[in-house]
């Protein structure tokens, strides 16, 4: 076991980012609800990993877990989260707030919510970057003009006098992502940041994320539920399924080769622009409420494949190809051919 | 219904909607204001023959969701025409329903599942006792993939796309010939949009219903449409046969729309962007609205407002489009 380093002490290899058997819970009235059981993924620098999955995968809240911003009663309630090799799930909240910003930036998916509507975009830059660098005021403005111009907004001078409702919902994302970026962070977490735009936007933060990733080296967490959206940007992607990674791969493979019948429902259930079909794949019924999860692996009664054991065991992730996935079917080597 | 196949079903004629958005009478009169007008939709044609479903494409903004509502008469076009032909309504018009983007604020929550699909039932008195009323319930329940016994819960019991089945299931209470589909997916999950999709398809094929979709989903409105209309700025730019305009885009619009959407096919590839963000409606540039944008862009297109012609078998709306 090597020694907890020192909060300066950054060393320069290994993942920025290592989860490992992430557990959050909800205690409730009813007794508590388990949104996340044992989330285990690490972010390399330079890497965008990207998290696809249905809304109540989880997957937001793996996201807020490694934010901080865990909305209350939920709690991490098992596991660890480490940013370079440094502990921070069990943080003080004054600790984590000093974190957050410096090191973790984080982009959401409402541009208009996540800016103050009263202050000027030069202000709301200004006061974020002096937060967490040493600079004066005039030198925080030099600094908030060359990020204006890294996230692509032209006439920074003058851009920095606007308030948020005098930019286009492209151009505050971009405003965001500039304050996300201020203190110079390791990790950004970008939880749904296309989602509210156009298509012809989306086009522009995403190769905007995958620009600031090459030239600055920071490992983006890329929270999404459109599979297109990670096709084009991530250089990984883990699929979540009822608080669980089922699959986590290189993005190629997972799209091309999906082995998980999750994974393969749901690419195979996204309408394609080349050919059409007549009818789509589609997985029947929901996602399984947290209150009444099936035993065994979470996905069985939706799953075709589905027989005793999965009924009764929980599958392991297990290396599968190119990477890992949480299958009997798989686990057993009689991988079935896509359907 | 064979005979009556080729027979439009909605006929619009150089239809315009526009909105007053004048600063108010004080301002006009002291300060010397402009009034303004945001000409949300102008000069749209286009027929939809029955059974077939039409979709409309475009950015936020560019009047779809006018369109969609001068429909079902929530607004009064300012110009034009909409007409239905006859239907096999009680009183001889095609009744119309409308699917709305959002299953979570288009239901009431205090009214149990059984209640709100029974609304449009007892309002029209289509049914003429509520035993019936109770087994037409449960009849459209099983019809969109539900059941029965659902007709005692509440709205919050139910997923995303449960509830967007429900919705489905108020539009066909209504008996309607015609729907119109706002956007009626992207409220869902990928898994779900196909179930959805899936069961508009089943439901066109099993009572011959008429679409009007309304979607910026590409891939989506490939999926069920048989002809597609790409609206920018409150005009239709180009018209055509699904697999015309997704295969010999005509249009720099839609190209570059086509261009921009993720691909599964192609991954980690670098899309086109647009330089220019989607101009104001209130003040569109002269000429083609698209000109700022556009790659092709000549003087013409800065002077002239180009007219729709046929290209191909696409109408489009483009001074370099040539057929």
């Amino acid at each position: 076991m090597r020694a907890a380093p020192l909060p300066n002490d950054r060393p320069d290899t290994g993942p920025v980012l290592d989860i490992r058997d992430l557990v959050v819970e909800f205690p409730t009235r009813r007794g508590v609800l388990t949104a996340i059981r044992g989330v285990s993924v690490t972010v390399e620098r330079g890497e965008i990993l990207g998290i696809v999955g249905e809304s109540g995968a989880g997957k937001s809240l793996t996201g807020a877990a490694v934010i901080g911003l865990l909305e209350p009663p939920g709690r991490i309630a098992g596991g660890e989260i480490r940013i370079r090799g440094r502990r921070i799930d069990n943080l003080p909240k004054r600790d984590m707030m000093a974190l957050r910003g410096s090191t973790i930036g984080a982009i959401f998916q409402d541009p208009l919510t996540s800016l103050n509507p009263l202050l000027t975009v030069g202000d709301q830059l200004i006061e974020t970057i002096r937060c967490h660098l040493p600079l004066s005021r005039a030198e925080a403005a030099m600094r908030a003009i060359d990020l204006l111009n890294e996230v692509g907004i032209p006439s920074a001078e003058l851009r920095l006098q606007q308030y948020p409702h005098q930019f286009s919902g492209g151009m505050r994302q971009r405003v965001v992502i500039a304050l996300a970026l201020a203190g110079e962070p390791d990790l950004v977490v970008a939880d749904e940041p296309t989602t509210a735009l156009d298509v012809s936007i989306q086009a522009q933060i995403t190769a905007l994320l995958k620009r600031i990733c090459r030239d600055r080296g920071t490992a983006v967490m890329l929270v999404t539920h459109d599979m297109g959206v990670i096709a084009e940007t991530a250089d990984r992607v883990a699929v979540m399924y009822a608080g669980r990674i089922v699959e986590i791969g290189p993005v190629d493979d997972i799209i091309r080769r999906p082995q998980h019948p999750y994974t393969r429902g749901l690419i195979g259930s996204i309408p394609s622009l080349v050919t059409s079909h007549e009818r789509l794949v589609q997985i029947d019924g929901a996602m399984p409420r947290l209150n009444s999860m099936p035993a065994g692996c979470a996905f069985h009664p939706r799953c075709v494949l589905a027989d005793t054991r999965c009924r009764s065991t929980l599958p392991p992730l297990l290396t599968n190809g190119s990477g890992l996935a949480a299958c009997w079917n798989l686990a057993a080597g009689n991988a079935v051919e896509a359907a | 219904m064979t005979n009556a196949h080729a027979k439009p079903t909605l006929r619009v004629d150089d239809v315009a909607c526009f909105f007053d958005v004048s600063p108010s009478w004080f301002d006009r009169t002291v300060m010397r204001k402009p009034q303004r007008t945001l000409k949300a939709v102008d000069g749209l044609s286009f027929v939809i023959p029955r059974g077939t479903t039409f979709s409309i494409v475009g950015e936020s903004g560019c009047g779809k969701s006018t369109l969609a509502r001068m429909v079902v008469g929530l607004y009064q076009p300012t110009r034009g025409t909409l007409s239905f032909a006859d239907g096999s309504g009680r009183d001889g018009f095609v009744r119309t329903q409308m699917i709305f983007q959002d299953p979570f604020a288009s239901l009431n929550p205090r009214w149990r599942v059984g209640a709100i699909i029974a609304e449009p039932i007892k309002q029209m008195a289509l049914r003429p006792s509520g035993v019936e009323t109770q087994a037409r319930v449960r009849q459209l329940l099983e019809t969109v993939g539900l059941s029965g016994q659902d007709s005692n819960r509440y709205p919050h019991e139910f997923s995303g796309g449960q509830r967007q089945r429900i919705s489905i299931a108020r539009a066909l209470a209504a008996e309607p010939e015609f729907l119109v589909c706002d956007e009626p997916t992207s409220a869902l999950d990928v898994s779900v949009q196909a179930q959805i999709l899936n069961l508009l398809k089943d439901l066109q094929r099993e009572l011959g219903l008429t679409y009007l979709f309304i979607s910026h989903n590409l891939a989506a409105v490939r999926h069920v449409s048989d002809r597609v209309a790409v609206m920018y700025l409150g005009r239709i730019v180009e018209e055509a046969a699904t697999d015309e305009i997704f295969e010999r885009p005509q249009h720099p619009y839609t190209r570059f729309l086509l261009d921009t959407v993720p691909n599964l096919d192609r991954p980690n590839r670098d899309r086109m962007q647009a330089t220019v963000d989607l101009p104001s409606p209130i003040d569109p540039p002269p000429g083609c609205a698209y000109n700022p944008r556009c790659p092709l862009a000549t003087d013409i297109c800065r002077t002239a407002a180009p007219e729709s012609h046929p290209v191909g078998g696409s109408l489009v709306r483009c001074h370099h489009a040539i057929a």
